[in-house]
């Protein structure tokens, strides 16, 4: 990185209370203070947010594409987890 | 109520936002990086559109029937009333950034006490505006901070900045007869409140920022008075070149 | 994983419409063809700043300059995601502005063509932006999802900027005959050089065919001039602006509106370099990013020394 580029960071926004932060996008800045304030001129101009993060994008570690099948799949068998595995008479209600 | 005085004092506000926001209009596209370049812009958008608001209310207390565009246009140059700090040009980022600061910290005491002003339409214009003068504070104290006490060209930068532009700090807090009796109505704060105010923000943010406060304290005026400086009439040609170019038209 | 597996699930998430995402393995080429069309499209916003920001100290009235400061401001924005997009393919942003600046790059060539008169704004907002938003709008569906992602959001930003433009030139046209002849004017100088948007003949585009099979593209060039012509005529009409072609006529057989060919020479001419305002509207960048550097470099500075105080 040249003395000149800024870091990276990725910006996560709640639009609305009740609701998660959500990823909107990537921005540039010096330092936390500053990508705030840029994530909030660059991706809320329009209402967007009441909420904002930010995370130098170098702090996010994500899975590997090539693990994905060894990540995900297991799961995938394992379909007791879900209620519609379960058989309920017609007449019970509430579950 | 002393409404010649009033329309004044609205007229000097509007002009102080249309004028610095006409300044940084031209920063648009040329910015030092992108992301500032949206930041000044949001800046500007708020100035445009408290300069909206003002000079409907400057309409309502002049009782001619103009449209806030008519103010905001077709003014001459010595009946625009707005302070000599915001028609400085541009000059280099921290030239741009000490001038916002200075005005910023000026504007956010002044709205604060104007909220509460018996005057209706200005309380509510200042409510509105003063969160968005909060921001705009913010944001140029952060640049402040970070040019003086960034690299040693920056910190050079910063203080010619603050160096160049303090003579126009005093205009700032200029009064007149108006403004007096304004004040002892009770409709509009008192100015030295004001400054006590921006006093303690600059300090506050220059400290921080390594800069130096100038000792000189020779005081520059005249905008308040419709005697500007040479750059004002070459703002007012482009401001006004289609109004005056296409009289009596629409857009 | 073999090479052979990585490519048959790509292959597959394509055929099946899933979207590839920036962890996912792709080919090389797949991506070095997205860095190079994002990073243009990003560029394009950048410098199509330019021409529109000219005018916004002179804009007519209060509206019209918040307005203008307010679409110019979502460009950048719009640079600002599309780069974002880049720099999740590994293309670092400040890499990618200077292969603009070294002229290794393109932008879109309209942004060439200077805005001489007020009624230029209100053109560019209705056929310079009408032009991206055909193409844009069929990029929302594209194969790499955060270029997808990222045209939804400009797509519903930039619905205002066609109509602000649209409207301002329907106050023209309903103005004096002065403005009016502004008008027509504007759509003049303005008309082939946004045909020129779409870029060259089908038959002439180099890219297109793998750029469709990858569904990075979803149309054609002239796919979407077809589309582009077809919804600007009647426009033309309402507005009572005449369109500079003689040979602009509706074909019943066709279903569509036939024009003349556009002036290629012109064309490349310009994506060469020779437009009329090319070298300013590069040096003006130039110039924004070498004057910007202290600035930069001060607040790199600055959160160094702030976040050594923090672990001393």
């Amino acid at each position: 990185m040249s003395n000149s580029q800024w870091p990276l960071w990725e910006v996560f926004i709640r639009s609305k209370q009740g609701l998660n932060h959500k990823h909107v996008g990537s921005l540039r800045a010096p330092d936390a203070t500053l990508a705030l304030e840029n994530a909030r001129d660059v991706y809320t101009r329009r209402s967007e947010g009441i909420s904002i993060w930010v995370v130098e994008s170098v702090q996010i570690h994500a899975t590997d594409f090539d693990q994905s099948g060894s990540f995900f799949e297991p799961s995938d068998t394992k379909i007791y987890r879900h209620p519609t595995f379960y058989e309920v008479p017609d007449g019970v209600k509430h579950m | 109520m002393n409404e010649a005085a009033l329309y004044e004092y609205v007229l000097r506000m509007s002009d102080d936002s249309l004028i610095l926001g006409q300044r940084l209009g031209e920063w648009c596209g040329h910015g030092p990086i992108l992301e500032e370049d949206i930041a000044m812009t949001n800046i500007a958008l708020d100035l445009v559109g408290q300069a909206i608001s003002l000079y409907d209310f400057a309409v309502l207390l002049e009782g001619k029937d103009r449209d806030h565009d008519q103010l905001a246009y077709l003014r001459y140059e010595n009946e625009y009333k707005n302070l000599l700090l915001v028609e400085q040009p541009n000059g280099d980022f921290a030239m741009t950034m000490l001038r916002q600061f200075f005005f910023d910290a000026f504007r956010l005491p002044l709205f604060e006490f104007l909220e509460k002003s018996p005057v209706e339409q200005l309380a509510a214009i200042a409510q509105k505006s003063l969160k968005e003068t909060r921001y705009h504070l913010k944001h140029s104290s952060e640049w402040v901070i970070r040019l003086g006490d960034g690299t040693e060209e920056s910190h050079r930068r910063a203080q010619a900045a603050v160096d160049h532009l303090w003579r126009y700090t005093h205009e700032l807090f200029y009064e007149n007869q108006h403004d007096v009796e304004l004040q002892e109505n009770g409709l509009v704060p008192k100015l030295s409140d004001v400054q006590a105010s921006w006093m303690i923000t600059v300090q506050e943010v220059l400290k921080e920022a390594t800069l130096a406060i100038p000792t000189n304290n020779w005081k520059f005026e005249g905008g308040r008075e419709g005697r500007h400086s040479e750059h004002m009439g070459y703002i007012l040609s482009e401001l006004q070149y289609m109004q005056r170019a296409y009289p009596n038209m629409e857009w | 994983m073999t090479r052979a597996d990585q490519e048959r699930i790509f292959n597959e998430k394509i055929a099946k419409e899933i979207k590839i995402e920036p962890n996912d393995w792709m080919p090389e080429e797949y991506r070095q063809t997205l860095i190079r069309q994002i990073s243009q499209h990003a560029h394009s916003e950048v410098v199509g700043m330019l021409p529109e920001g000219n005018w916004i100290t002179r804009a007519p009235n209060l509206r019209r300059k918040a307005v203008l400061l307010a679409k110019v401001q979502d460009e950048a924005g719009h640079g600002l995601y599309l780069y974002s997009a880049t720099e999740t393919l590994g293309a670092d942003r400040e890499k990618t502005i200077d292969d603009l600046h070294s002229g290794k790059a393109k932008y879109s060539s309209i942004f060439n063509y200077p805005a001489l008169t007020w009624a230029d704004i209100g053109a560019i907002g209705w056929l310079v932006d009408g032009a991206a938003i055909m193409n844009q709008v069929a990029l929302c569906r594209t194969s790499y999802g955060p270029y997808a992602r990222a045209m939804v959001k400009i797509c519903k930003e930039e619905s205002f900027h066609q109509r602000q433009g649209y409207e301002s030139l329907m106050k023209l046209c309903k103005g004096t005959p002065q403005q009016k002849a502004m008008a027509q004017d504007a759509l003049n100088r303005f008309w082939w050089p946004a045909l020129m948007m779409f870029g060259p003949n089908d038959a002439e585009s180099t890219h297109s065919d793998q750029s469709i099979a990858w569904k990075i593209k979803r149309f054609t060039n002239d796919e979407l001039r077809q589309s582009f012509v077809d919804a600007t005529v009647p426009q033309a009409e309402i507005l009572g602006l005449v369109i500079p072609d003689e040979n602009l006529k509706w074909n019943e057989e066709r279903g569509h509106y036939d024009f003349s060919e556009i002036n290629w020479d012109e064309f490349w001419q310009v994506v060469k370099g020779n437009g009329p305002c090319n070298k300013e509207r590069l040096a003006a960048r130039v110039k924004a990013k070498e004057d910007g550097l202290w600035v930069r470099e001060a607040a790199n500075a600055f959160a160094k020394k702030r976040s050594m105080k923090k672990s001393a």
